[in-house]
């Protein structure tokens, strides 16, 4: 099974088209929301709150340069999990594209690759036009910006391919609400998005390094405001991969208890 | 259907496809298969066309080739002046002739079908068959699965019957028809409330000597013969006046009754 992961055939890239080619219908409106998120973001909370935070002088940063990364990489994060959920259950339950695609030579492989592909390349439209934001609030202070894109397709890999897992093992789509409400809106309060997790209990501020939020977000904000120090970066990093390649593993046993046996 | 469309492994066994072991050759079987399965899996945003481009990519089709192909499947199945728009909005029988032409679109040597027609009206269904028997014409192997006799009648050359998971009877259906029921069959009504009751009895009885075979059901006899009309007129001549009287051909849902039983599986 590992070997087939490490092997992608061509069917992973016909996999991704067929998503592209359901995205062009939609894209204009997934841009313009991504647009509009951040401006919302940075305008309300980054100008409105930061104006009372930036007062205690504690961040050693603008409240506006602290926030606005960490809703980049938070962005990510949600992405990824939106279209893990609705937009896989359907396809396992109601339009049943999976099983015309196993038709085909496509292999489970392929279809989930291709798949998570196209995830990762929504998260990395969003967030690259989040950036552009970030840009024209003055909230970027260093050219090593540009990495927070590669960071952000990992960290929407390392959130995507475990929810793929768990989709694949749903037989109703009640779940998926309770996903939203209790583990990605806690995750997104609690990993560093909107304060320092030193303002947690010791025990909370745990789960915040569990989370790959948390080293998503300081990845992301050490690259724009341009003070990345390499090792914690390469930690941050590798937690986030072997997220990744634990969920591609789990996903595609998933997918084929699913669909296979 | 999973096990030879090599998507589930073989549950026990061995199991060759054109010539290839399902175990370890499913994609390179799956290149030269076209499905219908049985609930269509179409992609109900995209329009009729991209639904086959799309999958003949799936294929390693080249992108012109695709196209190609596309225009002329739908041409087949009578849906091409519906090329650019959704499936979403398409009836059940334009559905099912889209999920067909998909099934085409790799040019397969073996075309597997489950339940083809399954929940068609009258319309529809014969399109399809008369599609699906063009396509035998043309020397493409068509292995399907059905419950209605008169789908397999029209298009098998060569049947097998299932029963809980066992073959229970093969050959053609006018083989079949010959071994396991007669040519004709005269179904008698009475009006009386259950036939298949003592009641029922003695008519089989006074009725016996005329047919190979006579089965009661609750509200009819069916009189198995080779002749018809000449057992109508020896009933008459026995003075039984059912109250109609109707003679047909032995049909294969006859045989299927025959063999698998009337009472319902569930």
């Amino acid at each position: 099974m590992t070997a087939a992961i490490a092997a992608p055939g061509r069917g992973a890239l016909h996999v991704f088209a067929y998503h592209l080619i359901g995205y062009r219908r939609t894209w204009w409106g997934t841009a313009f929301s991504s647009f509009l998120l951040p401006l919302i973001y940075l305008a309300g909370i980054g100008l409105g709150v930061g104006g009372y935070v930036d007062r205690g002088h504690q961040l050693g940063v603008d409240y506006l340069s602290f926030l606005a990364p960490g809703v980049l990489a938070a962005t990510g994060l949600s992405i990824a999990i939106d279209e893990s959920m609705y937009r896989v259950y359907s396809q396992f339950a109601w339009d049943r594209t999976y099983e015309g695609m196993l038709n085909t030579p496509l292999r489970i492989v392929d279809i989930v690759l291709g798949q998570l592909a196209f995830v990762v390349f929504r998260a990395l439209v969003a967030v690259t036009v989040f950036l552009l934001v970030m840009a024209a609030f003055g909230t970027v202070h260093s050219g090593w910006a540009v990495g927070v894109l590669p960071t952000a397709m990992l960290l929407a890999l390392a959130c995507a391919a475990p929810t793929f897992a768990f989709t694949a093992t749903q037989h109703t789509d009640s779940s998926f609400a309770v996903l939203t409400r209790f583990v990605v809106i806690p995750v997104q309060l609690f990993s560093g998005v909107f304060f320092p997790i030193a303002q947690l209990p010791a025990g909370v501020r745990v789960l915040a390094w569990l989370s790959p939020l948390w080293h998503g977000v300081e990845v992301c904000r050490s690259l724009t405001l341009g003070t990345p120090r390499w090792w914690p970066v390469l930690g941050h990093l590798g937690y986030l991969a072997l997220w990744a390649a634990v969920g591609l593993v789990l996903a595609h046993r998933a997918f084929r208890r699913r669909l296979v046996v | 259907m999973r096990m030879i469309g090599c998507v589930s492994p073989p549950s026990a066994g061995s199991l060759h496809i054109l010539g290839l072991d399902a175990a370890t050759h499913g994609p390179a079987i799956r290149s030269r298969l076209g499905v219908v399965p049985q609930q269509d899996s179409l992609d109900v945003e995209l329009s009729l066309a991209e639904n086959l481009t799309v999958y003949a990519r799936y294929f390693g089709i080249p992108r012109q080739v695709a196209r190609d192909r596309a225009a002329e499947l739908l041409k087949f199945v009578q849906l091409a002046d519906r090329a650019d728009s959704k499936v979403e909005p398409l009836s059940g029988g334009m559905k099912r002739r889209l999920t067909i032409a998909r099934a085409l679109v790799n040019e397969p040597d073996l075309v597997l079908l489950d339940e083809p027609t399954t929940g068609l009206d009258p319309q529809a269904r014969h399109l399809v068959w008369e599609r699906l028997y063009r396509l035998k014409q043309r020397g493409v192997t068509l292995v399907l699965t059905t419950h209605y006799m008169d789908e397999a009648e029209q298009l098998c050359d060569r049947l097998v019957v299932m029963d809980a998971g066992r073959i229970v009877a093969e050959g053609s259906p006018s083989q079949l028809i010959a071994r396991y029921s007669s040519r004709e069959v005269v179904e008698l009504r009475f009006g009386l409330d259950d036939l298949a009751g003592p009641a029922g009895a003695e008519l089989v009885k006074a009725l016996e000597p005329l047919a190979d075979r006579i089965e009661a059901l609750p509200d009819r006899l069916l009189l198995y013969t080779d002749d018809g009309d000449a057992a109508t007129a020896a009933v008459a001549a026995r003075s039984i006046e059912p109250t109609s009287v109707l003679v047909r051909r032995s049909t294969l849902e006859d045989v299927f009754l025959h063999l698998t039983g009337r009472t319902l599986v569930d």
